[in-house]
């Protein structure tokens, strides 16, 4: 066994670098983001270090952690560690903020400041994936807002102001609530008082209990997922963000929230999630129809790709809900691949943006003919996006829908359904923009990708197709976790049957 | 004959004795230096003499004891409570230098004043007699009524002075007259007083004692009391002098008053409802609880649409004083510890961020409106991230040691299963968000404002400002040496 810390080197590493970043004088700004791009850069590096030490087929659940005293009086610790589904947001973190950091490059105004915030926000991810203390969880959960209201309130467009403000005050409702359900369980706990996640996994509950708790739970994760009718803040969030705010939005804060409820909602209160699991799955369903009906009406790309989101982590979360592995594992895989796709879409709304200073499909047509690399490359996208066989998305869509099929039959009908509609939307939004004749001349003479742009997005392009042929490296890692997650959703309830009975079910 | 000479034991007061000779030098030197040693010798003498009552402090750390005839109690949470005081005198008088140069003011009495107010806090911190507590409530009040009316040629100083003044008195009235009715019931305004068969006497003794009947006057009598220290604590409905007189105080006397008066108030809280009167727990307890919900609601909401800092940091004070009754209702181990971790941290953070408001307020402090602020980050960014944190920790954002006073009051309440009393406090605590994101929103995001003159922040002030931020990222993340330290300032009872 190596003894280095990976995964906590991995986690401070943009934190420290943030503070050199802070040394370097704020007028170069060069130098500002390539030793930003250094340090995320270096941090995907240590990150591919913990991929190749990660063992799938490890007895315990989590691995490559610490596990530290941190405040005794409160029984809280550093305790970090990660399993099949951390590892994979972890690994999307790292990936897709090196990547953020190029889309960023357009970025001169106050660029200290922005670099700073960017990769204290990278160490707020990273904690919230790996830490295994809820104190420390919430710690890293309620950090990484901050950071992010900046992005959006410092450099975003028009209502940057009013998109940030929403964007924090919903998620801290959330937050709030679930801090509550939090020190909750910490008393409830069997033993004496700990925040410790895996000590508090046994922790028995009458179903009442459960459910008000995992309603605090659900409050923080559903904002961030995010479930209609929760979904308001996201469409604003991520319109008026900079293109590198979007795409760590939709790439890695949206699975946030998916993260916390495989993570802490279903382990710990498995009784309350299969309780409440057919309306979870109805809002599910309910956000993929939604989501896509509204995306087609949009003339604002951006809000078009943000509406995408909501359809495509409904998918996630009806995964998630099912209780099959197939679901389990598919929504996981799922959160990957929209975290790579509406990512690699925001780059190009945002390339699109820089030359154009225009979202508006009106103000594009027939931009094929100026730029035929760009086009292909968001033909690529989209159709990953939308589920192509042979691409990532449909790998994931795939095993949910086999997944939902095995418990919830009739619910795959509508699901499909949403498939099509994402085909709708991303398909008439090409081609507006893309085929035809060209309708306004200034695109005429639009510069196509440069190689900056082509480096950010064909790493992704790279694993868009690979994940799409051969998703088993992916897969194998992300089962056993997922197995045992479903074991706890689907075992008969922790508690004894009297129990649960005198606790008012039924 | 006999002599015998009393039994005279200091260590309960001994900090308070420096503090007072220190403050009757410091009126006595400054009748003998010029005025430019006033600004070195002065703040110089109180410094050490609130050094030296620091170190007194630590000294009798850990004591525990009854002294000068039972008036004064000697325990953990009085030292606890008398080094935070000390130490945010300590804070107000370095910030004040710099500030009274600025504005020009004549500056001996000042710190004297501070030095008095200071002094009273204390003895309300180990007050064991209901009398003495008066007493100590009467002295820092008076010395706190000619602070906040420091600038004499400011009309808001001095109606803030006046409005302090007035409801002040009245809360003194209300305070009196539950000593009063505490005499009536229990025959004594002692709270400890030693022998009796029980082994203790006084308040504590009667209540630990009498059958449940003969309480009924003394459960009126505590409702007096939590009265009249509702009105120094800022709690709704007893908080309405607390806008005008922060607001109208000049900004290094407001921090004090927000940290130290919050702190000597619930001091006297604290031990009454947690100690004294812990028998009566069910009876105080649904009042206690409305005042809390009450007052978070009030302080948050109307905080919400203040235009100008400091009365928004007036009605944010009112709000935490709500947050700290929750750690109250709890009375449990971790409400008191919690609650002490929260007075001592909210201290320190409001100390700091008054202290940038003092800078940021210019001469005459005519600059404290939010629209005066528009952009600062691009002027002084350090000074905007020093407020930012501050502002944080008010809100109770992570890794500030606003979050984790929160936290441990809030844990204390669920503890004791009052988990709806703590969803009330964080959704009142988004409310308040909101307000501390609009300053954000003006700092940050606005574009400067052009006319704004430079800032010229003194050494002290910055000095104290980069020690209060470290203080609130310190026992944000590292929390733990404090909160052991608040669970060990266990009472005398």
């Amino acid at each position: 066994m190596n003894d280095l810390p990976l995964l906590d080197l991995v986690i401070f590493t943009p934190l420290v670098g943030a503070i050199l970043v802070g040394f370097i004088p704020k007028d170069r700004v060069e130098v500002l983001r390539l030793a930003t791009l250094a340090v995320t850069l270096v941090t995907f590096v240590l990150s591919v270090g913990v991929l190749l030490q990660f063992d799938a087929g490890a007895e315990q659940q989590f691995q490559l952690g610490s596990s530290l005293q941190w405040i005794p009086e409160w029984g809280i610790g550093y305790i970090t560690g990660i399993d099949g589904v951390s590892l994979w947001m972890v690994m999307l973190t790292t990936f897709l903020m090196p990547l953020g950091v190029l889309a960023s490059w357009s970025i001169t105004k106050r660029a200290k400041a922005y670099f700073i915030f960017f990769l204290a926000l990278e160490t707020g991810l990273l904690g919230v994936f790996a830490a295994l203390d809820m104190f420390l969880f919430y710690l890293f959960w309620e950090a990484s807002l901050v950071p992010m209201y900046f992005l959006i309130g410092m450099w975003g467009y028009g209502r940057r102001i009013y998109a940030a403000m929403k964007f924090f005050l919903f998620t801290l409702v959330g937050s709030l609530l679930m801090l509550v359900s939090i020190v909750y369980l910490y008393f409830a706990a069997s033993g004496a008082p700990t925040f410790d996640y895996q000590e508090l996994l046994g922790t028995q509950l009458s179903l009442d209990v459960q459910r008000l708790l995992f309603l605090g739970f659900f409050a923080s994760f559903a904002v961030k997922v995010p479930l209609v009718p929760l979904h308001t803040w996201l469409p604003d969030a991520h319109t008026e963000a900079p293109t590198a705010g979007s795409v760590l939005l939709a790439g890695v804060l949206l699975k946030l929230g998916a993260y916390g409820l495989i993570r802490f909602a279903i382990p710990l209160f498995p009784d309350a999630a299969r309780d409440l699991a057919p309306i979870i799955i109805g809002l599910s369903i309910v956000g993929i129809i939604y989501g896509a009906l509204v995306a087609t009406m949009q003339k604002d790309l951006k809000r078009l790709i943000a509406y995408s989101s909501v359809a495509h982590l409904g998918f996630v979360t009806l995964g998630i809900f099912v209780g099959s592995i197939q679901g389990m594992s598919g929504g996981i895989l799922q959160m990957v691949n929209h975290g790579l796709t509406s990512g690699a879409l925001f780059m190009l709304v945002g390339a699109l943006y820089d030359r154009r200073h225009t979202r508006l499909i009106a103000d594009f047509g027939g931009l094929a003919t100026a730029v035929p690399i760009l086009s292909g490359v968001f033909l690529v996208v989209a159709l990953g996006s939308l589920g192509l066989p042979g691409l990532n998305g449909f790998v994931g869509e795939f095993l949910i829908l086999l997944g939902t099929f095995f418990t919830y039959r009739w619910w795959v009908v509508p699901a499909a359904f949403g498939v099509v509609l994402a085909a709708i939307y991303l398909l008439w939004a090409y081609q507006r923009v893309f085929h035809g004749d060209v309708t306004h001349e200034e695109n005429r003479l639009l510069p196509d990708l440069n190689v900056r742009e082509l480096a950010m997005l064909a790493p992704i392009l790279a694993l868009i197709v690979f994940i799409g042929l051969y998703p088993k490296p992916f897969l194998e890692r992300i089962e056993p976790s997922a197995q045992r997650i479903v074991d706890t959703f689907n075992r008969t309830s922790v508690a004894p049957e009297g129990a649960s009975v005198a606790g008012g079910r039924r | 004959m006999n002599f015998t000479p009393p039994n005279v034991e200091l260590g309960g007061i001994a900090p308070e004795i420096a503090l007072s000779i220190t403050a009757l030098l410091i009126l006595v030197v400054h009748a003998f230096v010029g005025d430019r040693a006033k600004n070195v010798y002065l703040p110089l003498m109180a410094t050490v003499g609130l050094g030296a009552s620091i170190a007194l402090c630590v000294v009798v750390w850990g004591q525990t004891d009854l002294q000068l005839a039972g008036m004064v109690a000697l325990d953990g949470f009085a030292t606890f409570i008398k080094i935070a005081l000390a130490t945010f005198g300590l804070l107000t008088v370095w910030l004040a230098r710099d500030y009274l140069t600025r504005e020009g003011v004549e500056e001996s009495e000042f710190y004297a004043l501070v030095l008095f107010a200071v002094t009273g806090m204390m003895l309300m911190a180990g007050a064991a007699d209901l009398m003495m507590m008066f007493l100590a409530l009467e002295t820092f009040s008076l010395a706190l009524y000619v602070l906040v009316g420091y600038r004499r040629r400011s009309l808001a100083g001095q109606e803030a002075s006046m409005k302090y003044f007035l409801l002040g008195s009245f809360s003194s009235a209300f305070f009196l007259l539950g000593v009063a009715l505490t005499y009536g019931a229990t025959g004594t305004t002692n709270l400890y007083e030693r022998g009796g068969a029980a082994g203790v006497e006084g308040v504590f003794g009667f209540l630990a004692s009498a059958p449940s009947q003969e309480t009924g006057m003394m459960v009126i009598a505590a409702g007096f009391l939590i009265v009249g220290l509702g009105f120094k604590v800022a709690a709704v409905p007893f908080h309405m002098w607390t806008p005008d007189a922060y607001q109208g105080a000049p900004s290094p006397v407001t921090g004090f008053m927000a940290a130290s008066s919050k702190v000597a108030a619930f001091a006297a809280v604290l031990r009454l409802l947690e100690s004294a009167l812990i028998q009566l727990r069910w009876d105080w307890r649904p009042l206690v609880i409305g005042v809390a919900v009450v007052t978070m609601l009030v302080g948050s909401v109307v905080a919400v649409v203040q235009e100008d800092l400091k009365r928004m940091l007036a009605y944010s004070s009112i709000a935490h004083a709500g947050f700290i009754f929750t750690g109250v209702i709890a009375a449990n181990d971790r409400g008191v510890s919690g609650s002490l971790f929260y007075l001592a941290t909210y201290g320190l953070t409001v100390v700091g961020a008054f202290a940038i408001l003092a800078v940021l307020a210019g001469r005459e402090e005519r600059r404290t409106r939010l629209v005066d602020h528009k952009g600062l980050f691009y002027e002084n960014p350090l000074l905007a991230a020093a407020l930012t944190l501050f502002l944080l920790s008010l809100a109770g954002v992570p890794i500030t040691s606003g979050f984790v006073g929160k936290f441990v009051v809030f844990g204390a309440a669920i503890e004791a299963g009052y988990e709806w009393v703590v969803v009330i406090g964080v959704l009142t605590s988004a409310i308040a968000t909101f307000f501390y994101l609009r300053v954000m929103v003006v700092m940050y995001m606005q574009e400067p404002d052009e006319a704004r003159p430079p800032l010229r922040p003194g050494p002290l002030a910055l000095g104290v400002i980069g020690l209060t931020a470290l203080a609130t990222l310190v026992f944000g993340l590292f929390w733990s040496p404090l909160i052991q330290l608040a669970e060990k300032a266990t009472f005398y009872f």
